[in-house]
């Protein structure tokens, strides 16, 4: 008998999906199971099939939402969303009927399936393991917690896939990440991320794909393990993977678009043959002890420049780049981060905007009152979840103690929606970018996990959330 | 997408590392449904002042640099968002190449479906480029090469199906076309269905 050569899970959904295999003079042509769309990054895709009178091949397999120029109060009408400006309601308007002329599916404002497109994915059950996922944008690489090959492409790419249901890609390499030990109390799947990135650096991972494993990740429930995936791109890879296993299909069963009754026991077994074979080779390999992790929150303006709560800046090092990222957040190097008071505090996004991270921020705003002069904004990240959350109750701890309670979308995490942070204001936010003005012109992050957020939100300033818990 | 086989221009240098996506061209300016006049607001918060007049100290406002059309930058250039908008805004403005010890790869990846060139060379080649910024080098794309200041030729390393695309001014798209039979052999023969 042939002896099989071991694969991992990377390896395992790429070979599934090849159309035709790579050689040096050609890309390989890879098939795509799950195209998800939103408002910004399609318009121009659309007008190209327009212009070259073409259809879209597989309308079943594109669903669209929108979310990031998508106004997080309430909308009764178009007014409403013109307050991030006309051009993003025209934005909107555009992508609606984009929709409607390519008979392809959205969660619109009157939809109760509307979210962040990362967030709906999975809660709806489109995201599947050995599913091969793409997004015009780049945090798609959070479906890959599913086992699934998941990554963020450009709108001419969005364009061929409506035209082709293909892409043209390079095999990216591997990484394997490691993760050892078990998280400690008051330390997330967002602190470990953090970590990984401030090891590796944001470069760390280009041209590779991740896969994460270890006994902390096997503990993690899916939203965890979520975060995880959602910032992988954040070290530059293309793609973040976590093997399927019983907490997948737990989290999977039963979800409006998960296969059912047979189809659902044929997928559970092809499942199972995806995670990677015991001796698989990666082409790079590093481990990280999770035991040895506090809660962690960056400095700079990249997500690499990355301390734990309860330690110093770093002095500058005359080094251009690092000193620059220092003067723009105008924190103090030598000095505790928790020094740095705080203006606005930000809970959502595509990284933690689930359910899992509104009830751990619930969990310590419970009976208390966010600081005088901070403004806390807490935005679900989908229509469901803010559902759920107030079933739960927790909209009325978050409005109690002082923090405004949103409809879905990805807010102030990018700023082109009407939320932002003001310029020179600090903000903490659980969301995934501290780059310069990301969250508003001049606007200064600090980015962190719900946990954190939240007790920085009661201090007034950076605040180590053990305390709390 | 027009053919690119030979750039001749003064560079231009920001030897900052970690360029992301958000720099070069700002999430409000997102809210467009084309891909024309994003060079406006190209690189908008560094090029501008809050009361929106040029930065006089930010470089590309600098006289001579304003016809550059290579963009030499500091490692990992192009990272974050995988927004197309940011090669849109480089070529809008007038570049046709950028050059980096690293590029993010979504980035690299929109500006070659663009016909903007990312050239990958060693840190000591950026260093040298950085150090002689403001002359001229010419870069031949169809050798994969170019020739800086003393006649000094580098060679540098790209995908030869991206190179030929960039050369001949190929839409990939017509590519992934001419392959419908093998997609729907490929829809027919899978075990499952999405």
């Amino acid at each position: 008998m042939e002896t099989q050569i071991p694969k991992t899970l990377f390896e395992k959904v790429w070979a599934e999906h090849e159309v035709t295999q790579e050689t040096p003079a050609n890309p390989a042509i890879l098939y795509i199971d799950l195209h998800l769309i939103h408002e910004v990054t399609t318009p121009q895709a659309f007008t190209l099939l327009k212009n070259q009178n073409l259809n879209v091949r597989m309308p079943k397999l594109t669903i669209g939402t929108m979310d990031h120029s998508t106004p997080t109060v309430p909308i009764h009408s178009f007014k409403d969303i013109e307050i991030a400006g006309k051009s993003a309601a025209n934005q909107v308007r555009t992508m609606m009927q984009n929709c409607e002329d390519f008979g392809i599916e959205l969660f619109g404002f009157e939809s109760n399936n509307r979210g962040i497109v990362h967030v709906i994915g999975p809660e709806l059950g489109l995201t599947q393991p050995g599913k091969t996922i793409v997004c015009g944008d780049s945090h798609t690489s959070t479906h890959g917690a599913f086992g699934a090959l998941a990554f963020g492409i450009g709108t001419t790419e969005v364009g061929h896939v409506l035209a082709t249901q293909c892409l043209l890609q390079r095999k990216p390499k591997t990484l394997l990440i490691e993760v050892t030990g078990l998280l400690n109390k008051g330390v997330t799947s967002k602190d470990l991320i953090l970590a990984i990135i401030g090891q590796i650096g944001v470069d760390g991972g280009t041209g590779y794909v991740m896969e994460f494993k270890g006994k902390a990740i096997d503990n993690m429930n899916m939203e965890a393990r979520l975060t995880i995936c959602n910032m992988s791109i954040e070290a530059g890879a293309k793609s973040g993977m976590i093997a399927p296993d019983d907490t997948t299909y737990n989290y999977l069963y039963d979800r409006p678009r998960s296969p059912k009754d047979n189809d659902w026991e044929e997928a559970l077994l092809r499942w199972k043959t995806l995670p990677s074979d015991s001796d698989a080779i990666y082409d790079k390999h590093i481990s990280i002890d999770a035991s040895k992790l506090v809660p962690m929150v960056t400095f700079g303006t990249n997500p690499g420049m990355v301390i734990g709560v309860d330690e110093s800046v770093p002095e500058k090092k005359n080094d251009k780049s690092f000193d620059k990222a220092l003067e723009y957040m105008q924190i103090l190097p030598g000095k505790p981060i928790t020094n740095n008071e705080v203006d606005v505090v930000f809970i959502g996004s595509c990284t933690n905007s689930r359910i899992n991270d509104l009830q751990q921020a619930a969990d310590i705003l419970k009976g208390r009152k966010i600081s005088k002069g901070v403004k806390m904004l807490i935005v679900p990240g989908s229509q469901k979840i803010k559902k759920e959350a107030e079933e739960l109750g927790l909209d009325k701890i978050f409005i109690s103690a002082g923090a405004q309670w949103r409809e879905s979308g990805c807010s102030m995490c990018l700023g082109m929606n009407g939320d932002t942070v003001k310029s020179g204001k600090l903000s903490v936010s659980t969301s995934n970018r501290n780059f310069e003005g990301r969250q508003g012109k001049g606007a200064r992050t600090i980015l962190a996990s719900p946990l954190t957020a939240a007790a920085s939100a009661i201090e007034g300033r950076v605040a180590d959330p053990r305390h709390y818990l | 997408m027009k053919p690119l086989k030979h750039i001749e221009s003064n560079t231009v240098a920001l030897p900052t590392v970690d360029i992301d996506t958000d720099q070069i061209i700002p999430a409000r300016f997102l809210t467009t449904t084309t891909r024309e006049g994003l060079g406006d607001n190209l690189f908008h918060d560094w090029r501008y002042t809050n009361d929106g007049k040029e930065n006089p100290n930010f470089l590309l406002n600098q006289n001579h640099n304003k016809d550059c059309q290579i963009l030499i930058a500091g490692n990992n250039f192009g990272c974050g968002s995988s927004r197309e908008h940011a090669p849109w805004a480089l070529m809008d403005y007038g570049f046709k190449a950028v050059i980096s010890t690293k590029i993010a790869d979504i980035f690299k990846s929109n500006s070659l479906k663009n016909g903007l060139l990312p050239i990958i060379v060693d840190e000591e080649t950026l260093n040298e480029l950085v150090r002689q910024s403001g002359e001229k080098i010419t870069i031949n794309v169809e050798k994969s090469e170019m020739t800086i200041s003393n006649n000094k030729k580098i060679s540098y390393e790209i995908d030869e199906f991206s190179k030929y695309c960039l050369v001949e001014g190929i839409d990939q798209l017509g590519y992934l076309q001419r392959h419908t039979i093998e997609i729907k052999k490929f829809e027919k023969m899978r075990t499952w269905t999405p």
